[in-house]
């Protein structure tokens, strides 16, 4: 399987650089020897047992080394589940950026930059070369190898000291080719000294045909910023969605990540969280709500490297049919990480028999002046609200809904932006509903 | 108005109630007593239809209807409510959620559009007073860190809400302070009305000084083996069950 793609490293490395900007030229020979050495993650290891990519990495995908256009204007074609929340939009289709027609982004302040990462590779050499690579060449991880050898572009914010964005700035990744297709995007997010930003970021696809999404995103919140990631997910059942998102926490940031499910194929979200600096504030949250075959499993780390820091983590499963969840929270508590308090909870409702979970709370503890805790649950929807509700005539079905919704209410309680949380509450209620179980204009998933 | 003959249930294979009947008719007040394990909750569990009670043998039936093809949520429907003994705890779920989805469920049953949002509230306001409800807790999650007397009253208050044609009351008196139990008596009484029948399931006599029935039934080993006027449930409190209990051993 690896070798395909050791083979066309080989056969097509000075095609891919040569699209590619110097800055992510500079780490992929490295990162071409690190996944030689590592191939793609299988069962066998220990941090990828509960998913297996064999089957969905083995096809033959297309992948666009020479960054042909897709004839597609997202702009007409797509409408995103998430109108109207007044956000500065941008659309990145497979790896590509496109370039920016859009009323609602006039109002962007000037100082900052949001653009593709090639583009910003060109602008501004150092500010990028700053910060590229920095979290994610030290992965031992094969999939994020394996993105720093193909990526050759990707989305790329740049919001500088103490610029506040007071709307939030929505990416819209859509997939969309006329033959199995993968991308490896590379996003590169940073906030510097005191700035504030908000990003959601939507996965689509839109076409009848496989896809993998190997993405990394790296961000870097600098001293007293606050950064907020949403991460929305409503793909079709064909899609594999690889998404690395590591972070890195400076002194007295806040950040809140946001990871929420509602309709995939096979997802695998590594999120890595690193409290570099004291007095940080981190809020990770996320939802899942999977039937027929859908897989997803949410692997997180949040590392207290420091001292005073607090975290508080919260996932929340809805399984049905014959999907499978798994969930990975590794917290972790450097020796002088005095006075953490780290608070971790996943909690997991299976409709039925067939569905699975695996749940894996994960603490290391070096410092001995520290407050944590951890709860997992896996149970079933409560029978006797259940009849306590339909006791006051609200029927079965109606009932169950009230019983989910309710459950995944805190995950959406945790979104800072109100006019996405409506949103949210809006799809959540139509997928639990069923009137969600593919994308809007899609015939793809049934 | 509810006629139960012969019946009998059980809960996992255990034979609880053993040949149960009773009638019960519009404007009427029932209270069943009898002592612990009788059956007394069984009863109430079997007439709203919990699935875990299986009935085995005999009939329920309501207004003509047998209630035994029809889902909870349909006898709720019809007009039955039962105020729990345990209120149950759903954290999530807003009281006002759930009592407006509830009174649109029981309005779409009989072909009425949804409510207003306007009378909602309105009507949410006036039963609230009914029982002396805190404002603070209809904006919190059903029974969620409610106190003991305060889920009860939030039973009767939901009982207001539905406006029931037979109300169930299952051990409403537990737990309550004199003066709770003084607001949800009164509440009840305020509801009563020539075309509603009541059913109080109660431990002690205490709850029908404030809510006086018509007749008293004692429940005793799943069969109703005593009926009487009030003066059954005075010579309960003096006596205790055990006469009861040699009476029918005899």
């Amino acid at each position: 399987m690896e070798k395909q793609y050791i083979d066309l490293y080989k056969a097509h490395h000075s095609l891919i650089k040569q699209h590619a900007a110097s800055v992510m030229n500079a780490s992929r020979d490295a990162s071409f020897a690190l996944f030689e050495k590592l191939g793609f993650p299988t069962t066998k290891l220990e941090n990828y047992k509960y998913t297996d990519l064999k089957e969905v990495l083995s096809p033959d995908y297309g992948l666009n080394f020479k960054r042909l256009d897709f004839p597609v204007d997202p702009y007409q074609a797509f409408k995103c589940d998430v109108p109207g929340i007044h956000s500065f939009l941008y659309f990145v289709v497979n790896d590509a950026f496109y370039p920016e027609n859009n009323q609602q982004n006039v109002d962007l302040p000037k100082e900052v930059v949001i653009c593709s990462l090639k583009e910003a590779a060109e602008k501004y050499p150092d500010l990028v070369a700053k910060y590229y690579g920095h979290l994610s060449t030290q992965k031992q991880d094969g999939l994020v190898a394996f993105n720093g050898v193909f990526a050759q572009d990707g989305f790329f914010m740049y919001v500088p000291k103490n610029v506040q964005l007071d709307r939030p700035v929505q990416l819209v990744n859509i997939m969309r080719a006329d033959v199995d297709f993968m991308a490896n995007a590379h996003n590169l997010i940073i906030v510097e000294e005191g700035a504030k930003a908000q990003l959601l970021v939507c996965d689509h696809t839109v076409d009848d045909v496989r896809f993998v999404s190997n993405r990394v995103t790296e961000v870097f919140v600098a001293e007293n910023a606050t950064y907020e990631h949403y991460k929305l997910e409503n793909t079709h059942i064909k899609t594999t969605n690889l998404s690395t998102l590591l972070i890195d926490q400076q002194a007295s940031s806040n950040v809140l990540g946001n990871v929420i499910t509602l309709h995939n194929g096979l997802t695998r979200n590594n999120i890595e969280i690193a409290l570099n600096g004291e007095n940080c504030e981190t809020e990770l949250c996320g939802m899942v709500i999977a039937d027929k075959k859908q897989q997803v499993d949410n692997f997180t780390a949040v590392l207290h490297n420091m001292p005073n820091c607090h975290s508080n983590e919260l996932f929340k499963y809805v399984l049905d049919d014959v999907s499978k969840g798994a969930f990975t929270g590794r917290l972790y508590v450097a020796k002088d990480a005095q006075k953490t308090r780290a608070y971790q909870t996943n909690r997991n409702i299976l409709l039925n028999r067939t569905a699975k979970i695996r749940t894996k709370p994960q603490l290391e503890i070096y410092a001995d002046d520290v407050k944590c805790s951890h709860g997992a649950t896996i149970g079933q929807l409560d029978e006797q609200a259940m009849f306590y509700m339909r006791s006051r005539g609200i029927p079965y079905e109606e009932a169950r809904l009230l019983l989910m919704f309710a459950f995944t209410a805190d995950v959406i309680d945790n979104i800072r932006i109100p006019a996405l949380a409506d949103r949210m509450k809006m799809l959540v209620e139509k997928r639990l509903r069923g009137e969600l179980s593919k994308c809007e204009g899609c015939t793809i998933c049934q | 108005m509810l006629e139960i003959k012969d019946l009998h249930a059980s809960i996992n294979g255990k034979e609880i109630l053993k040949g149960l009947s009773l009638s019960v008719k519009p404007g009427e007040i029932h209270a069943i007593m009898g002592p612990n394990g009788s059956g007394k909750s069984t009863l109430s569990s079997v007439i709203t239809g919990n699935p875990s009670f299986e009935v085995t043998q005999g009939s329920i039936v309501f207004e003509s209807k047998d209630l035994q093809k029809m889902a909870p949520e349909e006898r709720a429907n019809e007009g039955i409510f039962l105020s729990f003994q345990y209120p149950v705890e759903i954290p999530g779920v807003s009281m006002v959620n759930f009592m407006r989805t509830a009174i649109n469920e029981q309005r779409k049953y009989r072909n009425l559009p949804p409510i207003s949002a306007t009378d909602f509230l309105r009507i949410m306001r006036e039963k609230k007073a009914l029982v002396e409800m805190d404002n603070k807790l209809t904006n919190r999650s059903v029974n969620e860190g409610f106190s003991g007397g305060e889920k009860k009253r939030n039973e009767i208050f939901q009982m207001a809400m539905l406006e029931p044609k037979l109300a169930i009351l299952d051990e409403t008196d537990s737990g309550l302070d004199i003066d709770a139990l003084r607001i949800v008596a009164n509440g009840v009484n305020k509801l009563k009305s020539p075309e509603n029948a009541t059913i109080v399931i109660t431990h002690y006599q205490r709850l029908l000084e404030y809510i006086i029935p018509d007749y008293v039934h004692v429940l005793y080993d799943g069969k109703i083996v005593k009926s009487g006027g009030k003066e059954l449930a005075m010579e309960l409190e003096t006596r205790g069950y055990d006469w009861i209990k040699q009476e029918v051993v005899v």
